[in-house]
């Protein structure tokens, strides 16, 4: 009888799976092939006559070994359920084959990414992040917003939202290297084609009718169903479910006829590595006239500038002379514009005497200056800001992922935790599939990875978009308000958790709990 | 034992009574969502043939003509996942997932395992156009897949064929008394939502019975009489039909859980895990419950003679 009782618990337990958290392994010999080879095919496959014994077949071909790409693979190559599939992953990239090595006193890139606690948790899982803190990194627990008019400003502090850290300021380069790294230390059947996807055919019908049956052999049968990948070297192979992770130009996505919805603003962003006389571990962002300018620690005296102005003078800071640029940034951070922040014009006192009970340390905290920037140190780079946001993210054998099915403006450095959030769905919806024995490319399966995600992922680009609207034009004496709710934020704790928590990756804004 | 399972039944269904009605399957609150095509799927699939159908002759057959002549007629959609097979789309992953926790446990199976049903056989009675075989092949059992329509076997052929892993199925158009003959045995048995559709629920049972291992395990799930008794008053007079002695042919009908334990335990099968299905219209999701109300399924051990 006990065992009737017993049902609940059993129900309760059965997404076994979900529960299984990775595991790694580290002792296992590097498996990563560098050379596409015939030997690769799906052993499991019946032996099939003539030619097609050529074309490599895979359970997955990720397309795009970007950092979004390689954390996929990373991913399915930690989890018990995955770690058998085979996986091909397509890209021209040599960085992919060639191994660079990074040197740690290197100047560090201008391309660097902000990583959030569940980021680096997905890192930790994956076992990449120990090779991240081998190289250059910078771990911030504090962050200052304030307004060129000197009315307002706020402190964020990684204790309002019990945490250690806000966030992680990673090279791109070391955010790749340290997932090949990871990758190449796994026991884990995967293939690198150092080429580029050209053309796809995906099966047309998904049902099966009793007419049209005996028409083919049963082996080009087996191969009807999957996808077959068409590389710009003149090679094929077949996988179950291709992955667009190829960016945000996705061929993919273009293959699949996946439409996207975006739009431009007529801004640009330019971006650099610039060095200060002291280590740094706050994140600064001033608002100007024009937009935004953030100052990003990425460890050593380093800092990383990301600055929104107009296209024109974009490309005018793009050229000027090195020492008349630094003279800029450091007006733009502090000297220029106006006044710094002294007094709380809204009186604060009074507001969080009303609110005691939730008001955070930090409210009280004294704004301060940000480092004055002596040298540049890195090349220049500027490019338009637009966000993009594919209208499907699967459909029968594809699925998109990373910028390939969003991209964003880089302001809030969340570009990349989004495709980091879809690695850490897609992985899951795929594990789960397969504890079921589900087809891994089907629809039906793939959609819970899309309705996991899309959701999240709309409503940080309304944020986003909703930032820049709020931050991008100068307004003049609207300037006050905004200034207003930068006091607002300082001293209403509840709100300012949800902030933190949203821009580090969990999710929560008030309006969708 | 089973006393108290009948009493904890009982109690689902008046909770069932209290809460006025199958709220699961109650399309007027709103006629637009999934409810309607589960209560639509539910009439096609379930519904009884009450006039009186022509049994088959006097042989120990679970064929029903009238049921196996429906499911004939819509072969066709098996696959597709928006057709009339959607319930049992929809439903698969969470009674794969029953399946996947129960036989894991009973066989010493590594749960964490891709392909944990490795080195067992399976018979998946009543396969239709092989929505079950085709995962439980991919979990590395090997499967043979049987139905008495000669059509869902040549779908599920043709289909299974698209998927080297799956094409590894033997498909058979026959039925359980037929591989009974045949002296087949399998470690695992499974029938899910087959048996509302047979001649004779408890000859049924003891094929699958026969057919199993003895230790081995014996899977059936299918919907609730309480179910219909409560929405139309035909199944009320069925209900009473029940206590009719053996062999009238009027027993075959839906089964309450109570009854399937019994007829289970006469083929020497006990009945160790019993869960429900509910769905959430919201998600368009199936999960376990306790609540063997509507849709249930039961895992029994083949007692070792
Ligand atoms: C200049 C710049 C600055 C940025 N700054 C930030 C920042 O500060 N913070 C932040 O979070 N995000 C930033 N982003 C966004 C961030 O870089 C992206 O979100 C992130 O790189 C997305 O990774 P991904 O792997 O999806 O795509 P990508 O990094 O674009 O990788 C795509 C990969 O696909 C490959 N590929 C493309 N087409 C094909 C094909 N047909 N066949 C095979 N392979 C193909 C490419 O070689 C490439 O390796 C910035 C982006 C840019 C352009
Ligand atoms: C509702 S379908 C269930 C299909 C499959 N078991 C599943 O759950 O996905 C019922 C199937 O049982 C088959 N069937 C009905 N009576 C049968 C019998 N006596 N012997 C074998 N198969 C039978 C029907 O042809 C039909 O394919």
């Amino acid at each position: 009888m006990s065992r009737l009782i017993a049902t609940r618990r059993l129900a309760s337990n059965l997404f076994v799976p979900r529960l299984a958290t990775r595991t790694f392994c580290t002792d296992a010999p590097t498996k990563l092939n560098e050379v596409p080879s015939g030997s690769q095919f799906n052993k499991e496959s019946k032996e099939d006559e003539g030619f097609m014994n050529d074309v490599p077949q895979h359970d997955i071909a990720i397309v795009g070994g970007g950092m979004v790409g390689m954390a996929l693979a990373c991913s399915l190559a930690s989890m018990p359920l995955t770690k058998h599939l085979s996986i091909a992953i397509i890209d021209s990239n040599p960085a992919l084959s060639n191994r660079p090595v990074i040197k740690k006193d290197d100047p560090p890139d201008p391309r660097v990414s902000t990583v959030t606690p569940a980021t680096i948790s997905l890192f930790k899982d994956i076992g990449a992040w120990e090779y991240v803190e081998q190289h250059r990194h910078a771990y911030f627990d504090k962050m200052q917003v304030w307004d060129y008019t000197g009315f307002g400003y706020t402190r964020y502090n990684a204790r309002d939202a019990d945490k250690d850290v806000l966030g992680c300021v990673v090279e791109n380069k070391v955010l790749h290297k340290s997932l090949l790294s990871s990758l190449q230390n796994k026991d884990f059947n995967n293939t690198i084609y150092s080429t580029r996807l050209s053309s796809i055919s995906l099966p047309t019908r998904s049902s099966v009718s009793s007419a049209g049956a005996s028409v083919s052999s049963p082996s080009s049968k087996n191969l009807a169903n999957l996808a077959k990948l068409d590389l710009s070297d003149g090679t094929s192979l077949y996988a179950k479910l291709v992955v667009g992770a190829d960016g945000s130009k996705s061929r993919v996505r273009e293959l699949a006829g996946i439409k996207t919805t975006g739009w431009n603003y007529s801004q640009s962003a330019v971006i650099c590595t610039v060095e200060h006389p002291m280590e740094n571990f706050c994140a600064w962002q001033r608002f100007l006239p024009a937009g935004p300018i953030a100052l990003l620690p990425i460890g050593d005296n380093f800092s990383n500038i990301v600055w929104t102005m107009s296209p024109k003078d974009a490309s005018n800071h793009k050229i000027m002379n090195e020492d008349d640029f630094v003279v800029a940034v450091n007006h733009a951070l502090d000297s220029g514009y106006g006044p710094r922040p002294e007094s709380r014009v809204f009186g604060g006192d009074v507001i969080s005497s009303f609110f005691r009970p939730d008001v955070t340390s930090s409210a009280h905290e004294r704004f301060e200056p940000p480092p004055k920037v002596v040298k540049l140190a890195s090349d220049r780079m500027a490019f338009p800001l637009s966000l993009m946001h594919a209208n499907q993210y699967v459909s029968k054998r594809v699925v998109l992922i990373g910028d390939a099915a969003h991209t964003v403006h880089p302001l809030a450095g969340q570009g990349v935790n989004m495709g980091y959030g879809d690695v850490s769905s897609l992985s899951n919806v795929i594990a789960d599939g397969i504890a079921v024995g589900s087809d891994i490319g089907e629809v039906t399966l793939l959609k819970k990875y899309e309705s996991d995600r899309k959701a999240a992922n709309i409503a940080m680009m309304a944020v986003l978009d909703g930032f820049q609207k709020a931050y991008s034009v100068d307004f003049g004496p609207v300037n006050i308000l905004r200034a207003a709710a930068f006091n607002g934020a300082n001293v209403f704790a509840p709100l300012k958790k949800n902030i933190i928590s949203y821009a580090s990756g969990e999710f929560k804004l008030p309006f969708l709990s | 034992m089973s006393r108290r399972m009948f009493s904890r039944s009982l109690y689902s269904l008046q909770y069932l009574s209290r809460s006025g009605g199958f709220s699961p399957h109650n399309s007027s609150i709103n006629p637009n969502s999934k409810h309607t095509v589960l209560a639509a799927f539910g009439r096609f699939l379930h519904v009884r043939p009450y006039a009186t159908t022509p049994q088959p002759s006097a042989s120990a057959s679970s064929l029903n003509q009238t049921e196996l002549a429906k499911f004939a007629a819509i072969a066709d959609s098996w696959w597709d996942a928006e057709g009339p097979f959607k319930p049992l789309h929809i439903m698969n992953p969470t009674r794969l997932a029953f399946l996947r926790s129960t036989l894991c446990r009973h066989f010493g199976k590594d749960p964490f395992s891709a392909r944990p049903f490795e080195g067992l056989k399976f018979v998946d009675v009543g396969c239709g156009g092989g929505i079950l075989s085709e995962p439980l092949a991919r979990m590395g059992a090997s499967v043979t897949g049987i139905d008495a329509v000669e059509k869902n076997i040549k779908i599920a052929r043709l289909h299974a064929d698209l998927d080297p892993i799956a094409s590894s199925i033997e498909y058979r158009c026959t039925t359980a008394e037929n591989l009974v003959e045949e002296q087949m045995k399998f470690d695992a048995v499974i029938a899910l939502e087959v048996i509302e559709h047979v001649a004779d629920p408890a000859e049924f049972c003891k094929s699958l019975s026969t057919l199993t291992v003895s230790n081995g395990a014996t899977i059936i799930s299918t919907i609730n009489r309480s179910m219909r008794a409560y929405a139309t008053a035909i199944i009320a007079a069925e209900y009473i039909l029940h206590w009719l002695p053996k062999g009238t042919h009027q027993w075959s009908s839906f089964l309450t859980p109570e009854e399937l334990v019994l007829i289970l335990q006469r083929a020497s099968i006990s009945v160790e895990e019993m869960a429900g299905f509910a769905y959430n219209p919201l998600t368009g999701q199936w999960s376990l419950t306790d609540n063997i109300g509507v849709n249930f399924i039961a895992f029994g051990i083949k007692n070792s003679q």
